[in-house]
Protein backbone atom coordinates (compact mmCIF):
# COMPACT_ATOMS: atom_id res chain seq x y z
CA UNK A 1 0.00 0.00 0.00
CA UNK A 2 3.20 1.98 0.66
CA UNK A 3 4.37 1.39 -2.41
CA UNK A 4 0.99 2.36 -4.37
CA UNK A 5 0.52 5.36 -2.01
CA UNK A 6 4.34 6.58 -2.82
CA UNK A 7 4.01 5.62 -6.67
CA UNK A 8 1.51 7.79 -6.67
CA UNK A 9 1.97 10.60 -5.58
CA UNK A 10 5.01 10.87 -6.84
CA UNK A 11 3.43 10.59 -10.56
CA UNK A 12 0.57 13.11 -9.42
CA UNK A 13 3.29 15.35 -8.58
CA UNK A 14 5.03 15.33 -12.02
CA UNK A 15 2.30 15.01 -13.79
CA UNK A 16 1.29 18.61 -12.74
CA UNK A 17 4.62 19.43 -15.26
CA UNK A 18 3.12 17.86 -17.91
CA UNK A 19 0.20 20.21 -17.44
CA UNK A 20 2.29 23.12 -17.27
CA UNK A 21 4.10 22.12 -20.83
CA UNK A 22 0.40 21.17 -22.18
CA UNK A 23 -1.27 24.37 -21.17
CA UNK A 24 0.98 26.56 -23.43
CA UNK A 25 -0.67 24.70 -26.51
CA UNK A 26 -4.29 24.68 -25.37
CA UNK A 27 -4.19 28.56 -25.11
CA UNK A 28 -2.79 29.26 -28.70
CA UNK A 29 -5.01 26.09 -29.77
CA UNK A 30 -7.82 27.36 -27.64
CA UNK A 31 -7.70 31.14 -29.18
CA UNK A 32 -7.00 30.96 -32.99
CA UNK A 33 -6.97 26.65 -34.41
CA UNK A 34 -3.44 26.68 -34.40
CA UNK A 35 -1.72 23.75 -33.17
CA UNK A 36 1.80 25.30 -32.10
CA UNK A 37 4.43 22.51 -32.60
CA UNK A 38 7.39 25.67 -31.67
CA UNK A 39 6.19 25.20 -27.96
CA UNK A 40 8.61 22.99 -27.30
CA UNK A 41 11.23 25.10 -29.05
CA UNK A 42 9.90 27.85 -27.43
CA UNK A 43 10.69 26.46 -23.77
CA UNK A 44 13.73 25.96 -24.54
CA UNK A 45 14.90 28.96 -26.01
CA UNK A 46 13.30 31.01 -22.69
CA UNK A 47 14.81 28.65 -20.81
CA UNK A 48 18.45 28.53 -22.10
CA UNK A 49 17.89 32.18 -22.44
CA UNK A 50 17.43 32.30 -18.76
CA UNK A 51 20.43 30.14 -17.79
CA UNK A 52 22.47 32.32 -20.47
CA UNK A 53 22.02 35.62 -19.13
CA UNK A 54 22.30 34.21 -15.14
CA UNK A 55 26.35 32.54 -16.47
CA UNK A 56 26.69 35.75 -18.13
CA UNK A 57 26.92 37.10 -14.56
CA UNK A 58 23.22 38.78 -13.92
CA UNK A 59 21.51 37.47 -10.51
CA UNK A 60 18.93 35.24 -10.75
CA UNK A 61 16.26 37.90 -10.44
CA UNK A 62 17.82 40.69 -13.11
CA UNK A 63 18.10 37.49 -15.77
CA UNK A 64 14.53 36.12 -15.18
CA UNK A 65 12.89 39.49 -15.70
CA UNK A 66 15.00 40.03 -18.68
CA UNK A 67 13.47 36.68 -19.83
CA UNK A 68 10.38 37.65 -19.31
CA UNK A 69 11.09 40.58 -21.88
CA UNK A 70 12.76 38.93 -24.56
CA UNK A 71 10.41 35.53 -24.72
CA UNK A 72 7.23 38.24 -24.74
CA UNK A 73 9.07 40.11 -27.24
CA UNK A 74 10.08 36.66 -29.19
CA UNK A 75 6.20 35.72 -29.35
CA UNK A 76 4.71 38.46 -30.13
CA UNK A 77 7.08 39.07 -33.24
CA UNK A 78 6.50 35.09 -33.93
CA UNK A 79 2.63 36.13 -34.26
CA UNK A 80 3.18 39.15 -36.25
CA UNK A 81 5.79 37.71 -38.52
CA UNK A 82 4.84 34.23 -39.60
CA UNK A 83 1.14 33.06 -38.13
CA UNK A 84 -0.68 36.42 -38.58
CA UNK A 85 0.01 36.61 -42.31
CA UNK A 86 -1.23 32.79 -42.68
CA UNK A 87 -4.55 33.53 -40.89
CA UNK A 88 -7.30 32.05 -42.57
CA UNK A 89 -5.19 29.21 -44.03
CA UNK A 90 -5.75 25.36 -43.22
CA UNK A 91 -4.97 24.28 -40.17
CA UNK A 92 -1.92 21.77 -42.16
CA UNK A 93 -0.31 25.08 -43.47
CA UNK A 94 -0.26 26.55 -39.82
CA UNK A 95 1.05 23.35 -38.38
CA UNK A 96 4.03 23.10 -40.40
CA UNK A 97 5.11 26.91 -40.48
CA UNK A 98 5.00 25.93 -36.29
CA UNK A 99 6.80 22.54 -37.20
CA UNK A 100 9.96 24.70 -39.11
CA UNK A 101 9.34 27.80 -36.57
CA UNK A 102 10.10 25.06 -34.26
CA UNK A 103 13.56 24.09 -36.12
CA UNK A 104 14.51 27.49 -36.79
CA UNK A 105 14.41 29.08 -32.88
CA UNK A 106 15.96 25.57 -31.98
CA UNK A 107 19.15 26.15 -33.90
CA UNK A 108 18.99 30.03 -33.76
CA UNK A 109 19.10 29.24 -29.76
CA UNK A 110 21.73 26.48 -29.73
CA UNK A 111 23.37 28.82 -32.62
CA UNK A 112 23.52 31.62 -30.11
CA UNK A 113 23.88 29.69 -26.60
CA UNK A 114 25.78 26.72 -27.19
CA UNK A 115 24.60 23.44 -27.60
CA UNK A 116 25.89 21.90 -24.32
CA UNK A 117 23.87 20.92 -21.14
CA UNK A 118 23.48 23.22 -18.33
CA UNK A 119 22.97 22.70 -14.98
CA UNK A 120 20.10 24.69 -13.68
CA UNK A 121 20.07 25.44 -9.98
CA UNK A 122 17.28 26.92 -8.68
CA UNK A 123 18.70 26.62 -5.04
CA UNK A 124 16.05 23.70 -4.34
CA UNK A 125 18.18 20.47 -3.07
CA UNK A 126 16.63 17.67 -3.87
CA UNK A 127 15.68 15.87 -0.56
CA UNK A 128 13.38 13.30 -0.09
CA UNK A 129 10.94 14.13 2.53
CA UNK A 130 8.27 11.61 4.65
CA UNK A 131 5.12 12.06 5.31
CA UNK A 132 4.11 8.94 7.74
CA UNK A 133 5.65 5.81 5.84
CA UNK A 134 5.50 7.81 2.36
CA UNK A 135 8.55 9.42 0.46
CA UNK A 136 8.28 12.28 -1.45
CA UNK A 137 10.38 14.46 -3.53
CA UNK A 138 10.62 17.74 -2.19
CA UNK A 139 11.99 19.20 -5.87
CA UNK A 140 8.41 17.29 -7.13
CA UNK A 141 6.29 19.47 -4.39
CA UNK A 142 7.49 22.70 -5.30
CA UNK A 143 7.35 22.14 -9.04
CA UNK A 144 3.69 21.05 -8.55
CA UNK A 145 3.01 24.07 -6.51
CA UNK A 146 4.51 26.64 -9.11
CA UNK A 147 2.10 24.52 -11.75
CA UNK A 148 -0.41 25.47 -9.48
CA UNK A 149 -0.13 28.89 -9.15
CA UNK A 150 0.40 29.23 -12.63
CA UNK A 151 -3.12 27.29 -13.26
CA UNK A 152 -4.83 30.00 -10.45
CA UNK A 153 -3.17 32.97 -12.20
CA UNK A 154 -4.06 32.13 -15.54
CA UNK A 155 -7.43 31.07 -14.42
CA UNK A 156 -8.08 34.60 -12.62
CA UNK A 157 -6.96 36.50 -15.44
CA UNK A 158 -9.30 34.65 -17.91
CA UNK A 159 -12.44 34.94 -15.51
CA UNK A 160 -11.69 38.33 -14.09
CA UNK A 161 -9.72 40.32 -16.45
CA UNK A 162 -11.18 42.19 -20.01
CA UNK A 163 -8.45 40.96 -21.64
CA UNK A 164 -9.44 37.36 -20.71
CA UNK A 165 -12.96 37.40 -20.95
CA UNK A 166 -12.15 39.23 -24.63
CA UNK A 167 -9.88 36.55 -24.99
CA UNK A 168 -12.22 33.59 -24.24
CA UNK A 169 -14.74 35.83 -26.73
CA UNK A 170 -12.57 35.45 -30.14
CA UNK A 171 -11.82 31.39 -28.77
CA UNK A 172 -15.46 31.27 -29.35
CA UNK A 173 -16.31 33.88 -32.29
CA UNK A 174 -13.78 35.29 -33.82
CA UNK A 175 -15.86 37.36 -36.72
CA UNK A 176 -18.40 38.22 -33.59
CA UNK A 177 -15.61 39.68 -31.36
CA UNK A 178 -14.49 42.01 -34.32
CA UNK A 179 -18.00 42.93 -34.55
CA UNK A 180 -17.95 44.39 -31.15
CA UNK A 181 -14.79 46.44 -31.47
CA UNK A 182 -12.33 43.61 -30.28
CA UNK A 183 -9.00 43.68 -32.00
CA UNK A 184 -8.28 40.09 -32.93
CA UNK A 185 -4.55 40.10 -34.15
CA UNK A 186 -3.59 42.11 -30.62
CA UNK A 187 -5.41 39.42 -28.60
CA UNK A 188 -3.53 36.91 -30.39
CA UNK A 189 -0.39 38.77 -29.65
CA UNK A 190 -1.41 38.24 -26.37
CA UNK A 191 -2.33 34.52 -26.28
CA UNK A 192 1.01 34.19 -27.86
CA UNK A 193 3.02 35.88 -25.20
CA UNK A 194 0.96 34.15 -22.33
CA UNK A 195 1.71 30.63 -23.80
CA UNK A 196 5.08 31.80 -24.07
CA UNK A 197 4.99 32.98 -20.68
CA UNK A 198 4.07 29.16 -19.43
CA UNK A 199 6.43 28.09 -21.52
CA UNK A 200 9.12 29.63 -19.31
CA UNK A 201 7.78 28.34 -16.04
CA UNK A 202 7.30 24.89 -17.43
CA UNK A 203 11.16 25.24 -18.54
CA UNK A 204 12.63 26.28 -15.51
CA UNK A 205 10.74 23.41 -13.84
CA UNK A 206 11.70 21.03 -16.71
CA UNK A 207 15.62 22.53 -16.60
CA UNK A 208 16.04 22.13 -12.89
CA UNK A 209 14.89 18.39 -13.06
CA UNK A 210 16.62 17.40 -15.84
CA UNK A 211 19.34 20.06 -16.99
CA UNK A 212 18.50 22.53 -19.79
CA UNK A 213 19.45 21.25 -23.15
CA UNK A 214 18.28 20.49 -26.93
CA UNK A 215 16.36 17.10 -25.36
CA UNK A 216 14.01 19.96 -23.68
CA UNK A 217 12.26 20.81 -26.36
CA UNK A 218 10.92 17.43 -26.88
CA UNK A 219 8.66 17.75 -23.64
CA UNK A 220 6.62 18.52 -26.91
CA UNK A 221 6.09 15.05 -27.23
CA UNK A 222 5.30 14.26 -23.67
CA UNK A 223 2.68 16.88 -23.98
CA UNK A 224 0.75 15.21 -27.04
CA UNK A 225 -0.43 12.30 -25.01
CA UNK A 226 -1.63 15.00 -22.59
CA UNK A 227 -3.50 16.75 -25.24
CA UNK A 228 -5.27 13.69 -26.51
CA UNK A 229 -6.57 12.96 -23.31
CA UNK A 230 -7.63 16.21 -21.91
CA UNK A 231 -9.26 17.65 -25.52
CA UNK A 232 -7.17 20.60 -27.12
CA UNK A 233 -8.84 23.18 -25.81
CA UNK A 234 -9.45 23.01 -22.15
CA UNK A 235 -7.18 24.07 -19.83
CA UNK A 236 -8.88 22.05 -16.92
CA UNK A 237 -8.55 19.21 -19.21
CA UNK A 238 -4.83 19.59 -19.87
CA UNK A 239 -4.67 19.67 -15.59
CA UNK A 240 -6.47 16.65 -15.49
CA UNK A 241 -4.82 14.71 -18.24
CA UNK A 242 -1.27 15.97 -17.20
CA UNK A 243 -1.97 13.88 -13.50
CA UNK A 244 -3.36 11.25 -15.24
CA UNK A 245 -0.59 10.67 -17.56
CA UNK A 246 2.18 11.10 -14.57
CA UNK A 247 0.05 8.64 -11.96
CA UNK A 248 -0.41 6.11 -14.53
CA UNK A 249 3.80 6.98 -15.83
CA UNK A 250 4.29 5.82 -11.97
CA UNK A 251 2.35 3.08 -11.24
CA UNK A 252 2.86 1.39 -14.61
CA UNK A 253 7.03 1.75 -13.98
CA UNK A 254 6.10 0.20 -10.31
CA UNK A 255 3.85 -2.34 -11.07
CA UNK A 256 4.68 -3.45 -14.72
CA UNK A 257 7.73 -2.13 -15.77
CA UNK A 258 9.71 -4.30 -13.36
CA UNK A 259 8.59 -7.15 -15.16
CA UNK A 260 9.16 -6.53 -18.43
CA UNK A 261 12.75 -4.22 -18.40
CA UNK A 262 11.83 -0.79 -17.94
CA UNK A 263 11.40 1.70 -20.61
CA UNK A 264 7.37 1.97 -20.07
CA UNK A 265 7.55 5.32 -19.11
CA UNK A 266 8.38 6.45 -22.77
CA UNK A 267 5.58 5.08 -24.02
CA UNK A 268 2.26 4.19 -21.42
CA UNK A 269 1.09 7.66 -22.31
CA UNK A 270 0.51 6.88 -25.32
CA UNK A 271 -1.00 4.28 -25.22
CA UNK A 272 -3.55 5.23 -22.72
CA UNK A 273 -3.66 8.27 -25.18
CA UNK A 274 -4.82 5.77 -27.96
CA UNK A 275 -7.25 4.11 -25.94
CA UNK A 276 -9.14 7.67 -24.95
CA UNK A 277 -9.04 8.33 -29.64
CA UNK A 278 -10.98 5.21 -29.39
CA UNK A 279 -13.53 6.17 -26.96
CA UNK A 280 -13.17 9.75 -26.41
CA UNK A 281 -12.28 11.32 -29.33
CA UNK A 282 -12.13 14.84 -27.99
CA UNK A 283 -11.17 14.03 -24.83
CA UNK A 284 -12.12 14.10 -21.57
CA UNK A 285 -12.80 17.98 -21.53
CA UNK A 286 -12.61 18.87 -25.52
CA UNK A 287 -15.02 20.80 -27.20
CA UNK A 288 -18.41 19.20 -27.38
CA UNK A 289 -20.09 21.62 -28.96
CA UNK A 290 -22.59 23.42 -26.07
CA UNK A 291 -26.39 21.39 -26.69
CA UNK A 292 -29.33 22.48 -25.47
CA UNK A 293 -31.73 19.58 -24.04
CA UNK B 1 -47.12 59.40 -34.65
CA UNK B 2 -46.61 56.99 -37.61
CA UNK B 3 -43.75 55.73 -39.37
CA UNK B 4 -43.55 58.31 -41.97
CA UNK B 5 -44.37 60.98 -40.55
CA UNK B 6 -41.38 60.37 -38.22
CA UNK B 7 -39.13 63.46 -38.76
CA UNK B 8 -35.87 62.46 -40.51
CA UNK B 9 -33.13 64.56 -41.12
CA UNK B 10 -29.89 63.47 -41.81
CA UNK B 11 -28.40 60.71 -43.62
CA UNK B 12 -26.22 58.17 -42.14
CA UNK B 13 -25.58 55.32 -43.81
CA UNK B 14 -25.18 55.63 -47.90
CA UNK B 15 -24.52 52.39 -50.12
CA UNK B 16 -23.31 53.41 -53.53
CA UNK B 17 -23.91 50.40 -56.42
CA UNK B 18 -21.71 48.02 -54.33
CA UNK B 19 -20.85 44.61 -55.98
CA UNK B 20 -19.05 42.12 -53.63
CA UNK B 21 -17.20 39.41 -55.14
CA UNK B 22 -15.85 36.78 -53.12
CA UNK B 23 -12.56 34.58 -53.76
CA UNK B 24 -11.73 36.57 -56.45
CA UNK B 25 -14.26 34.46 -58.65
CA UNK B 26 -18.01 34.00 -57.12
CA UNK B 27 -20.24 37.50 -57.08
CA UNK B 28 -21.87 38.04 -54.00
CA UNK B 29 -23.96 41.19 -55.06
CA UNK B 30 -24.04 42.75 -58.34
CA UNK B 31 -25.55 46.55 -57.52
CA UNK B 32 -26.88 47.71 -54.36
CA UNK B 33 -27.69 51.08 -53.49
CA UNK B 34 -29.35 51.83 -49.97
CA UNK B 35 -29.80 55.15 -47.53
CA UNK B 36 -30.45 54.75 -43.56
CA UNK B 37 -31.35 58.13 -42.30
CA UNK B 38 -30.50 58.71 -38.79
CA UNK B 39 -33.31 57.71 -36.82
CA UNK B 40 -34.69 55.54 -39.37
CA UNK B 41 -35.23 51.34 -39.53
CA UNK B 42 -34.86 50.42 -42.73
CA UNK B 43 -35.32 46.43 -43.62
CA UNK B 44 -33.79 44.28 -46.44
CA UNK B 45 -36.16 42.17 -47.36
CA UNK B 46 -34.96 39.02 -50.14
CA UNK B 47 -35.23 35.28 -50.37
CA UNK B 48 -32.28 33.11 -49.12
CA UNK B 49 -29.07 34.20 -51.29
CA UNK B 50 -30.61 37.12 -52.25
CA UNK B 51 -27.58 38.96 -50.92
CA UNK B 52 -28.61 40.41 -47.76
CA UNK B 53 -26.28 39.02 -45.59
CA UNK B 54 -23.26 40.08 -48.04
CA UNK B 55 -24.73 43.56 -48.47
CA UNK B 56 -24.71 43.99 -44.06
CA UNK B 57 -21.16 42.28 -44.32
CA UNK B 58 -19.96 44.46 -46.78
CA UNK B 59 -20.73 47.58 -44.84
CA UNK B 60 -19.17 45.86 -40.90
CA UNK B 61 -16.18 45.05 -42.87
CA UNK B 62 -16.85 41.32 -42.24
CA UNK B 63 -17.31 40.67 -45.25
CA UNK B 64 -13.25 41.24 -45.71
CA UNK B 65 -12.61 38.29 -43.13
CA UNK B 66 -14.45 35.83 -45.24
CA UNK B 67 -12.32 36.47 -48.49
CA UNK B 68 -14.74 39.08 -49.98
CA UNK B 69 -14.23 42.43 -51.32
CA UNK B 70 -16.18 45.24 -52.36
CA UNK B 71 -14.71 45.65 -56.20
CA UNK B 72 -17.53 48.27 -57.27
CA UNK B 73 -19.27 51.35 -55.33
CA UNK B 74 -18.55 52.81 -52.42
CA UNK B 75 -20.02 52.90 -48.28
CA UNK B 76 -20.69 55.85 -46.29
CA UNK B 77 -21.30 56.53 -42.67
CA UNK B 78 -22.28 59.74 -41.93
CA UNK B 79 -20.61 60.88 -45.48
CA UNK B 80 -17.11 59.63 -45.18
CA UNK B 81 -16.43 56.00 -46.82
CA UNK B 82 -15.61 53.34 -44.51
CA UNK B 83 -14.45 50.67 -47.05
CA UNK B 84 -11.60 48.44 -46.36
CA UNK B 85 -11.84 50.14 -42.80
CA UNK B 86 -11.10 46.30 -40.29
CA UNK B 87 -14.57 45.53 -38.52
CA UNK B 88 -13.31 46.19 -35.03
CA UNK B 89 -12.36 50.16 -35.93
CA UNK B 90 -15.95 50.12 -37.08
CA UNK B 91 -17.29 49.22 -34.03
CA UNK B 92 -15.60 52.15 -33.29
CA UNK B 93 -17.23 54.17 -35.25
CA UNK B 94 -20.13 53.32 -33.52
CA UNK B 95 -21.58 50.54 -36.38
CA UNK B 96 -22.39 47.23 -34.96
CA UNK B 97 -23.11 44.33 -36.73
CA UNK B 98 -25.28 41.58 -35.09
CA UNK B 99 -24.49 38.84 -37.48
CA UNK B 100 -27.06 36.04 -38.52
CA UNK B 101 -27.37 32.96 -36.71
CA UNK B 102 -26.64 34.75 -33.55
CA UNK B 103 -23.77 34.11 -32.70
CA UNK B 104 -22.92 34.43 -28.72
CA UNK B 105 -19.76 33.61 -27.11
CA UNK B 106 -21.28 30.09 -25.46
CA UNK B 107 -18.78 29.78 -23.39
CA UNK B 108 -19.34 32.70 -21.80
CA UNK B 109 -22.20 33.57 -19.32
CA UNK B 110 -24.74 35.77 -20.12
CA UNK B 111 -23.46 38.20 -17.83
CA UNK B 112 -19.63 37.79 -19.69
CA UNK B 113 -20.75 38.07 -23.07
CA UNK B 114 -22.84 41.31 -22.22
CA UNK B 115 -19.41 43.00 -20.55
CA UNK B 116 -17.41 42.15 -23.77
CA UNK B 117 -19.83 44.39 -25.56
CA UNK B 118 -18.90 47.40 -22.96
CA UNK B 119 -14.98 46.59 -23.46
CA UNK B 120 -14.46 49.44 -26.25
CA UNK B 121 -15.76 52.24 -24.61
CA UNK B 122 -13.84 51.36 -22.06
CA UNK B 123 -15.96 52.14 -19.14
CA UNK B 124 -15.32 52.32 -15.37
CA UNK B 125 -16.63 49.36 -13.14
CA UNK B 126 -19.37 51.15 -11.99
CA UNK B 127 -20.53 52.58 -15.54
CA UNK B 128 -20.01 48.77 -17.48
CA UNK B 129 -22.86 47.26 -14.60
CA UNK B 130 -25.11 50.34 -14.99
CA UNK B 131 -24.72 49.79 -18.54
CA UNK B 132 -25.79 46.40 -18.23
CA UNK B 133 -28.51 47.13 -15.99
CA UNK B 134 -29.97 49.24 -18.85
CA UNK B 135 -29.92 45.79 -21.24
CA UNK B 136 -31.23 43.89 -17.99
CA UNK B 137 -34.25 46.13 -18.06
CA UNK B 138 -35.08 46.23 -21.81
CA UNK B 139 -34.68 42.24 -21.90
CA UNK B 140 -35.63 41.12 -18.43
CA UNK B 141 -35.10 37.58 -19.65
CA UNK B 142 -31.16 37.79 -19.67
CA UNK B 143 -30.93 39.00 -16.18
CA UNK B 144 -32.45 35.66 -14.74
CA UNK B 145 -29.62 33.92 -16.44
CA UNK B 146 -26.87 36.29 -15.82
CA UNK B 147 -24.35 33.40 -14.77
CA UNK B 148 -25.88 31.05 -17.60
CA UNK B 149 -23.38 29.73 -20.58
CA UNK B 150 -24.78 31.32 -23.24
CA UNK B 151 -24.61 28.57 -24.85
CA UNK B 152 -27.75 27.09 -22.82
CA UNK B 153 -29.90 29.21 -23.27
CA UNK B 154 -32.98 29.60 -25.49
CA UNK B 155 -32.72 30.64 -29.08
CA UNK B 156 -35.16 33.89 -28.14
CA UNK B 157 -32.54 34.69 -25.46
CA UNK B 158 -29.98 34.07 -27.47
CA UNK B 159 -31.17 36.85 -30.18
CA UNK B 160 -31.68 39.26 -27.63
CA UNK B 161 -28.39 38.03 -25.90
CA UNK B 162 -26.94 39.54 -28.95
CA UNK B 163 -28.72 42.52 -29.81
CA UNK B 164 -28.29 43.78 -26.26
CA UNK B 165 -24.57 43.02 -26.39
CA UNK B 166 -24.78 44.94 -29.61
CA UNK B 167 -25.98 48.13 -27.84
CA UNK B 168 -23.52 48.42 -25.28
CA UNK B 169 -21.22 49.26 -27.74
CA UNK B 170 -23.14 52.67 -27.68
CA UNK B 171 -24.06 52.49 -31.77
CA UNK B 172 -25.68 55.01 -33.95
CA UNK B 173 -26.11 52.16 -36.35
CA UNK B 174 -27.10 48.27 -35.88
CA UNK B 175 -26.90 45.76 -38.72
CA UNK B 176 -29.33 42.99 -37.67
CA UNK B 177 -29.07 40.04 -39.71
CA UNK B 178 -32.18 38.16 -39.89
CA UNK B 179 -33.33 38.61 -35.60
CA UNK B 180 -36.19 36.75 -36.37
CA UNK B 181 -34.45 33.20 -37.84
CA UNK B 182 -35.62 30.46 -36.42
CA UNK B 183 -37.97 32.17 -33.35
CA UNK B 184 -41.26 31.69 -32.53
CA UNK B 185 -43.38 34.27 -34.07
CA UNK B 186 -44.56 35.27 -30.36
CA UNK B 187 -40.77 35.88 -30.03
CA UNK B 188 -40.17 37.37 -33.54
CA UNK B 189 -42.57 39.90 -32.34
CA UNK B 190 -41.06 40.88 -29.11
CA UNK B 191 -37.90 41.32 -30.54
CA UNK B 192 -39.05 43.70 -32.93
CA UNK B 193 -41.20 45.94 -30.70
CA UNK B 194 -38.09 46.18 -28.40
CA UNK B 195 -36.22 46.88 -31.79
CA UNK B 196 -38.72 49.55 -32.44
CA UNK B 197 -39.30 51.09 -29.00
CA UNK B 198 -35.23 51.31 -28.79
CA UNK B 199 -35.25 52.65 -32.00
CA UNK B 200 -37.96 55.79 -30.84
CA UNK B 201 -36.40 56.20 -27.48
CA UNK B 202 -32.62 56.26 -27.75
CA UNK B 203 -32.58 57.18 -31.62
CA UNK B 204 -30.53 54.35 -32.73
CA UNK B 205 -30.83 53.64 -36.63
CA UNK B 206 -31.38 50.09 -37.36
CA UNK B 207 -30.49 48.47 -40.92
CA UNK B 208 -32.52 45.17 -40.71
CA UNK B 209 -32.19 42.29 -43.03
CA UNK B 210 -35.15 39.91 -43.02
CA UNK B 211 -37.24 37.22 -44.68
CA UNK B 212 -40.64 37.95 -42.96
CA UNK B 213 -41.97 40.77 -45.12
CA UNK B 214 -45.02 41.54 -42.75
CA UNK B 215 -43.31 41.79 -39.33
CA UNK B 216 -40.49 43.86 -41.06
CA UNK B 217 -42.62 46.00 -43.17
CA UNK B 218 -45.16 46.56 -39.35
CA UNK B 219 -41.77 47.87 -37.82
CA UNK B 220 -39.79 49.72 -40.49
CA UNK B 221 -40.06 53.23 -42.02
CA UNK B 222 -39.06 51.76 -45.29
CA UNK B 223 -37.82 49.12 -47.34
CA UNK B 224 -35.36 47.58 -49.91
CA UNK B 225 -36.56 44.58 -51.91
CA UNK B 226 -33.69 42.84 -52.88
CA UNK B 227 -33.13 40.09 -55.85
CA UNK B 228 -30.08 38.16 -57.10
CA UNK B 229 -27.81 40.64 -55.73
CA UNK B 230 -29.92 43.82 -57.09
CA UNK B 231 -32.53 46.05 -55.41
CA UNK B 232 -35.48 45.22 -57.07
CA UNK B 233 -37.65 47.51 -55.56
CA UNK B 234 -37.84 50.13 -52.86
CA UNK B 235 -40.03 52.86 -50.78
CA UNK B 236 -41.81 53.34 -47.56
CA UNK B 237 -43.02 50.54 -45.51
CA UNK B 238 -46.49 51.06 -46.30
CA UNK B 239 -46.02 51.74 -49.91
CA UNK B 240 -44.84 48.32 -49.99
CA UNK B 241 -47.00 46.80 -47.91
CA UNK B 242 -49.88 48.00 -50.33
CA UNK B 243 -48.16 46.32 -53.54
CA UNK B 244 -49.92 42.75 -54.07
CA UNK B 245 -47.04 41.70 -56.74
CA UNK B 246 -44.75 41.81 -53.21
CA UNK B 247 -44.57 38.34 -52.80
CA UNK B 248 -44.30 37.46 -56.62
CA UNK B 249 -40.81 40.00 -56.93
CA UNK B 250 -39.93 38.17 -53.20
CA UNK B 251 -39.77 35.11 -54.65
CA UNK B 252 -38.43 35.64 -58.07
CA UNK B 253 -41.08 34.37 -59.77
CA UNK B 254 -42.10 37.72 -62.03
CA UNK B 255 -40.31 37.05 -64.88
CA UNK B 256 -41.95 33.87 -65.14
CA UNK B 257 -45.51 34.51 -64.54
Amino acid sequence: MTLFLEALIGGLLAGTMYSLVAIGFVLIFKASGVFNYAQGAMLLFSALTLVSLNEFGFPFWAALVMTIIITVIGAILIERIVLRPLANRNVMTLFMATLGLAYVIEGMAQGIMGAEIRGFDVGIEDLPIFWGDILISQFDLVAAAVAITMVAILALFFNKTRIGISLRAVADDTAAAQTLGININRIWQIVWAVAALTGLVAGMAWGARQGISFTLSLVVLKALPVLIIGGFTSIGGAIVAGLIVGASEALAETYIGVHIGGGIVTWVAYFVAIGFLFYRPSGLFGDIEIERV
Amino acid sequence: MSAEEKIISSEILSVEGIEVIYDESILGVSDISLKVLKGEIVAILGANGAGKSTTMKAISGIAVTERARVSKGDIKFKGNSVLNIAPHKLAHKNIVHVLEGRRVFEHLTVEENLKSGTFLHRPTRAQMNSEIDQIYHWFPRLKDKRKTLAGLTSGGEQQMLAIGRALLTKPELVLLDEPSMGLAPILMQEIFSIISQLNKENDVSFLVAEQNIHLSLRHAHRAYLIESGKVALSGTAKELSAREDLHQIYLGVEEVL
